[in-house]
């Protein structure tokens, strides 16, 4: 390729470069953006038949605590799922959240030496563990231990938390971890300079200025609680209506479309329903991702 | 870092394409080899469906691959449940639909003419014993209090001849076919969902929640019982292949293996080899189903039992 000499080349080769690069990344965004839009438009669809085309009131649907899709008269009621949605991930939350902060102190404030070489490793292990193998461990350890101490069959909500604390402790964690780590380190100096002891540091200065970031820790380990199926469809015991008690057997959004689905005839009501169960975890995990944004807002002012 | 960047991108294009054109073959499959029913067998086809089913006919697919006469068949099996085999065989998705109930049972109402064109071929029986823990000190129980028991007005072992202790159901999700061969054979009727009542989907899970739940109740496939649960006859018939194939013992379904339409030449020599005796006596008995071919009586739809 001559470059100096007057007729300078159309197209220069780092110009082709730029060129390719920008076309093929506009190509994944792109693909990115096609495949949440049409599984968004696909779940809605799907999931608002219930009510528009079978006559399901929304009502009914969100606050009727009764499940009989295939008795004479079918009633679909979904509050008995969403309730233990809701319960299940925000006890989870509750058990997993003081411990993961702690843990994230430990390793960047009290201990930054080994703390971090050691616990790190272990976070990341605990991530890797895949649901079916919480479940199970739960199923066999958990659910037993419940049943010898408390009045019920060992299965249901306190079960199906502990399960899922132990799946969200990683996220919250490294979530709470990385914003320790990356607090300017003149606060913390300053609260020393003046006086003030390790713990007075902690509580007064490092923990409100990371507290955005920890409740974002906190949401999105809530948001994996919420969509994880598997490991607490084994414990949870997925008895469709309302427990009385956190030892008594209850269902999940999750788990009532993963034992249904394959079950049921697409097109028929009880599977439209399951769609419309699906619709609303995911319009669930939108309004976390709202709250992480405006917690993210917040942080950065 | 010249070489890579093209690499890179030819590699991730490479990637897509060959992802689109496997959502291509996926739809057409029934389609493609419908047509191409030529003299030495070639060819694919696909079973999708019920997971009670599935380890049989991937157990079957694979002999029936090995075999030299059929070299040229590729058969795929996937689970996914009665109702999604059922669905795609009737949407022409899948070949071959498993199912553990009568296409008449899921496909009812708007869809009823989608059963019609549907082709039963019933390949094995499947027997469910009632199974509880073995603290109970029942053995027998009779429908009646079967009944009781499953809508909740016993809740006690000792109102049914056994010991002092809570009743625990563990029931299947109210869409298994499981449940539904349950309720229609051994209740008599359906029953709906108890508070508290556990419910599982996959047998193993049921078997280990039954085995160590103290008063705990279910129901399992013939397969699937051992020591660690106590079978309980239904009025005084125990559970027993034999009871099964003379029809003294009622709780037993087919295993439907469902075509649209007549079956193309590929799908119909599998079917056959399905039901060969050397099947039948074979792998069937191995994996704990019931052949249907030695069953002394037959069941419609609608549940009417007439000896053969």
């Amino acid at each position: 390729m001559k470059s100096n000499n007057g007729s300078p080349v159309l197209i220069k080769k780092h110009h082709l470069e730029d060129w390719i690069g920008r076309i093929y990344t506009t190509f994944c965004v792109s693909l990115l953006v096609i495949i949440i839009v049409s599984m968004m438009y696909f779940v809605a669809s799907k999931g608002l038949t219930t009510f528009i085309k079978d006559g399901v009131n929304v009502g009914d649907f969100l606050f009727g605590t009764k499940w009989d899709p295939n008795g004479d008269n079918p009633v679909f009621g979904a509050l008995p799922f969403i309730a233990g949605s809701f319960a299940t991930s925000l006890l989870a939350a509750l058990i997993a959240s003081p411990l993961s902060i702690c843990a994230a102190l430990f390793m960047n404030e009290i201990v930054p030496s080994w703390g971090k070489r050691l616990l790190q490793p272990v976070i990341e292990l605990l991530a890797g563990i895949p649901s079916v193998v919480y479940g199970f461990v739960g199923l066999s350890v958990i659910v037993p231990l419940f049943r010898d101490i408390f009045p019920g069959q060992g299965i249901g909500i306190a079960a199906g938390a502990l399960v899922l604390s132990v799946m969200i402790l990683p996220t919250i964690t490294s979530i709470a971890s990385d914003a320790l780590s990356s607090l300017p380190k003149g606060l913390k100096e300053s609260s020393y300079a003046l006086g003030a002891t390790r713990w007075q540091t902690i509580y007064s200065v490092i923990l409100p200025t990371v507290m955005p970031s920890l409740l974002t820790g906190v949401v999105l380990g809530m948001a994996r609680a919420f969509g994880e199926a598997l490991a607490v469809q084994m414990v949870i015991g997925n008895a469709p209506h309302v427990p009385r008690s956190l030892f008594e057997s209850a269902s999940t959004l999750t788990s009532v479309i993963t034992l249904n689905m394959g079950n049921t005839v697409m097109g028929s009501v009880q599977n439209n329903a399951l769609w419309s169960m699906a619709l609303a975890l995911m319009v669930m995990t939108f309004i976390f991702v709202i709250v992480v944004r405006l917690l993210e807002r917040r942080h950065r002012l | 870092m010249k070489l890579k960047k093209p690499a890179l991108l030819m590699g991730t294009l490479a990637l897509v394409l060959a992802l689109s054109a496997c959502g291509n073959n996926g739809e057409n499959k029934g389609a493609s080899n419908s047509t191409d029913t030529n003299k030495a067998l070639t060819g694919s086809l696909l079973a999708v469906g019920s997971t009670a089913l599935q380890p049989l006919v991937e157990q079957v697919g694979q002999k029936f691959m090995a075999d030299s006469k059929y070299a040229g068949v590729q058969v795929q099996v996937q689970g996914g449940g009665s109702g999604t085999g059922l669905t795609q065989v009737s949407g022409g998705q899948a070949d071959i639909g498993n199912s553990d109930v009568f296409a008449e049972e899921k496909l009812k109402d708007a869809d009823a003419d989608k059963a019609k064109e549907l082709i039963d071929h019933q390949v094995a029986v499947v027997a469910m014993s009632i199974v509880s823990n073995k603290d109970t000190g029942v053995d027998t129980l009779t429908k009646q209090q079967m009944v009781d028991i499953f809508t909740g007005k016993v809740t006690n072992w000792n109102e049914v001849g056994g010991i002092d202790e809570k009743i625990v159901i563990v029931n299947r999700p109210s869409s298994s076919g499981t449940r539904s061969t349950f309720e229609k054979y051994a209740l008599g009727t359906k029953v709906e969902d108890m508070a508290g009542a556990i419910q599982e989907e996959s047998s193993g899970t049921v078997r280990k929640i039954v085995g160590e739940t103290p008063g705990a109740i279910g129901y399992l496939a013939f397969s699937y019982l051992d020591d660690s649960i106590t079978s309980i006859k239904y009025d005084g018939v125990e559970a027993k292949v034999e009871n099964v194939i003379t029809g003294e013992y009622p709780v037993w379904a087919y295993e439907h293996m469902y075509t649209k339409g007549e079956p193309n030449e590929v799908v119909k020599a599998f079917l056959d080899y399905m039901v060969s005796d050397e099947i039948q006596n074979g792998d069937v008995v191995e994996l704990g189903y019931i052949p249907a071919s030695q069953m002394q009586v037959t069941r419609d739809v609608d549940g009417n039992v007439t000896k053969k």
